[in-house]
């Protein structure tokens, strides 16, 4: 398939390396060099910050003021606080971000696995419906916040005209609740589901195809091979996209931003609105930077648990 | 017959593996390797019913008409755009909200544009140049200290990017570059995504062609440019793409980091033109419109490279 040689046919860490290694044709300091770049560009916008990050988070900085005081742990005390100030917003919005992956996960797991499996198969033009289904991916948030913002107008909006059409009775899409969150949930299906759709038909590629002669020589249907092949084929798919889209769900900020503001109410303001809001608004950067480590704290758990539990359905 | 066509030319992964692209966040699955090849399995051979071709024309439908809305909307008029029964033909074609953009003061939209190409721009190049150097260091030579940076970029796929938001938004302030292009250029070009990415598609080079010219007396940065680079094309193509969309259709950071009406880029600008034109859909139709035009017609021409890209994210397990 490619012109290369496959590099997996050396043994990685064989004689021929090892050997290889010792005969040096580069000036000693050359890597260094090359490297160079990309590790001051590492250590000044990654490194740097991850650690500076825990020391804002332990002082009272208020970036508008020069004096920045050291409060210790006050910052994440105040999240558990119940009489603080910041103590209601941030729950309100750890909750609504809770809410928005909890009600947009399975949909953007379950929908794109069966337009993968209808794109698998093989008819015309199949390439340009797969292209298709990703566009609106690579639109962007704000392309895709301002475009729907308008069709789901609850006067002019297209949707509501399609629901008029077959009979239905408008709804104020970014109004009312429970219609805002299908309404969000629905627009990131819209936009992010050709990710996930991507993904899958790749793991849907790679699958052997004896496996399904020979579950058809032992009489299996359609059930039975999506069953007992297609489905435990693609376990390791599944993990990643699992994964991956509660990460992108928890990172949920602008279709609240561009669609709702975060309404009805606070009802969708999400937990990186409250902390981009307190941090980079009202400049309140310590307690936007507790804010930021708890909810990673939080992601990093269930990440874990979502990986061990889903590894042990296999066994 | 099925056998044929079993092989698809983007099925042929030629691409390396590599972690998500949509998110600097996403932690990798995958970790480095070429993927073990087994034969790929060909499309299902069932033959497509009614019910395949009503369930595809609807899902095109679903995707196709809400981007045609975008457009059409644009050339409406304002009263049109706001009037029931909404009429799938515009009532009245008016140019009218682009005339009105393109001579706006308060929301150059155009200079938008333009700040978005060149942000974007420079900070694939950025990235291009940057990672390949470090991939190809750390794919290729053996030198003290490889290990800890190879282990550090992988650390730092785990660590979600919100994060860096308020640090790097005092870096920004620190090296004065707040409310400047530089902002949006250069931090995005530290994730560990584009190294990875190309240090992987490196081990799959053969060493024999670097080696014959060791030994025709090429230096480093010879093989690196006469055969590294014009044999990474594919692999540097992808993560040009890749990069120049993300960083043309970033929002939350653009937003914070940029002030003034003439630094903005088009994501930005549209929030603000969404605030400016409450009820002017055409005019922020417009705007929308012009903010997806470039990006779809890059995707036309490269989807093949975006969507390998992405695809061989998940692949691996």
């Amino acid at each position: 398939m490619t012109a290369l040689p496959s590099a997996a046919t050396r043994p990685a860490g064989g004689p021929g390396g090892e050997r290889r290694g010792r005969l040096r044709l580069h000036h000693p300091l050359t890597p260094y060099a090359l490297c160079a770049p990309y590790v001051l560009l590492l250590t000044a916008f990654v490194l740097v910050p991850a650690v500076w990050g825990i020391w804002i988070s332990l002082h009272d900085w208020d970036f508008l003021l020069p004096y920045k005081p050291f409060v210790g742990a006050q910052n994440y005390a105040n999240l558990f606080d119940p009489s603080s100030i910041v103590f209601g917003d941030f729950w309100n919005g750890m909750k609504n971000t809770a809410i928005f992956t909890v009600a947009s996960v399975p949909f953007l797991v379950v929908i794109p696995f069966l337009v993968a499996l209808l794109l698998n198969r093989h008819f015309p033009a199949r390439t340009f419906f797969r292209a298709m289904i990703f566009a609106p991916f690579v639109l962007g948030i704000a392309v895709i916040g301002v475009l729907f913002k308008y069709l789901l107008n609850t006067q002019f909006g297209l949707i509501n005209a399609f629901l008029d059409a077959v009979g239905l009775p408008p709804v104020a899409w970014l109004e009312t609740q429970p219609a805002v969150w299908i309404a969000l949930v629905g627009v990131t299906v819209w936009w992010t589901m050709g990710f996930n759709t991507v993904i899958y038909l790749a793991g849907l590629q790679s699958l052997p195809e004896e496996h399904y002669e020979a579950a058809e020589l032992d009489g299996a249907g359609a059930w039975g091979k999506l069953r007992h092949i297609t489905v435990p084929g693609l376990r390791m798919v599944m993990i990643f996209v699992v994964t991956t889209t509660i990460l992108a769900s928890a990172n949920m900020f602008g279709q609240s931003y561009l669609l709702t503001s975060g309404g009805p109410g606070d009802s969708t303001r999400t937990a990186i609105m409250v902390m981009t809001e307190e941090g980079l608004r009202r400049f309140k950067m310590g307690s936007a930077s507790a804010m930021s480590y708890l909810l990673a704290l939080f992601l990093a758990v269930i990440s874990i648990a979502n990986f061990f539990l889903m590894r042990e359905r296999k066994s | 017959m099925t056998e044929q066509i079993s092989r698809n030319k983007v099925d042929s992964r030629d691409m390396p593996l590599a972690s998500a692209a949509n998110a600097p966040s996403s932690p990798p699955v995958t970790g480095p390797g070429t993927p073990a090849r087994t034969r790929r399995r060909s499309y299902s051979r069932h033959r497509n019913g009614p019910l395949f071709w009503v369930a595809i024309i609807a899902l095109s439908a679903v995707f196709v008409v809400p981007l045609l809305w975008m457009g059409l909307t644009s050339v409406r008029s304002q009263p049109d755009s706001v009037t029931t029964p909404i009429t799938l033909i515009p009532r009245e074609f008016t140019l009218r909200a682009y005339q009105l953009i393109f001579n706006e003061t308060q929301n150059p939209v155009l200079l938008w544009a333009l700040n978005s190409l060149v942000a974007a721009v420079l900070h694939s190049l950025l990235v291009l140049v940057v990672a390949s150097m470090a991939a190809y260091a750390l794919a290729r030579m053996e030198f003290r200290g490889r290990g800890l940076i190879f282990g550090v970029l992988i650390a730092t796929l785990f660590i979600p990017g919100f994060i860096f938001m308020m640090p790097n938004y005092l870096m920004m302030d620190r090296l004065g570059w707040l409310d400047t292009l530089t902002a949006l250029v250069v931090p995005g070009a530290a994730g560990a995504f584009g190294v990875f990415f190309l240090r992987q598609f490196f081990l799959s080079i053969p060493r024999e062609l670097e080696e014959t010219a060791l030994i025709d007396g090429a230096n480093t940065w010879t093989i690196l440019t006469r055969i590294i680079i014009p044999l990474s094309k594919p692999a540097l193509v992808t993560l040009g793409i890749l990069s120049f969309l993300a960083n043309w259709n970033d929002f939350i950071w653009p937003i914070f980091v940029l002030f003034s009406p003439e630094r903005m880029t088009l994501p930005a600008g549209l929030a603000t033109l969404q605030g400016a034109y409450v009820t002017d859909y055409p005019v922020i139709m417009a705007g929308a419109t012009i903010a997806s035009v470039p990006v779809l017609v890059l995707y036309v021409f490269l989807q093949r490279y975006v969507i390998e890209g992405v695809a061989t994210s998940g692949i691996k397990g």
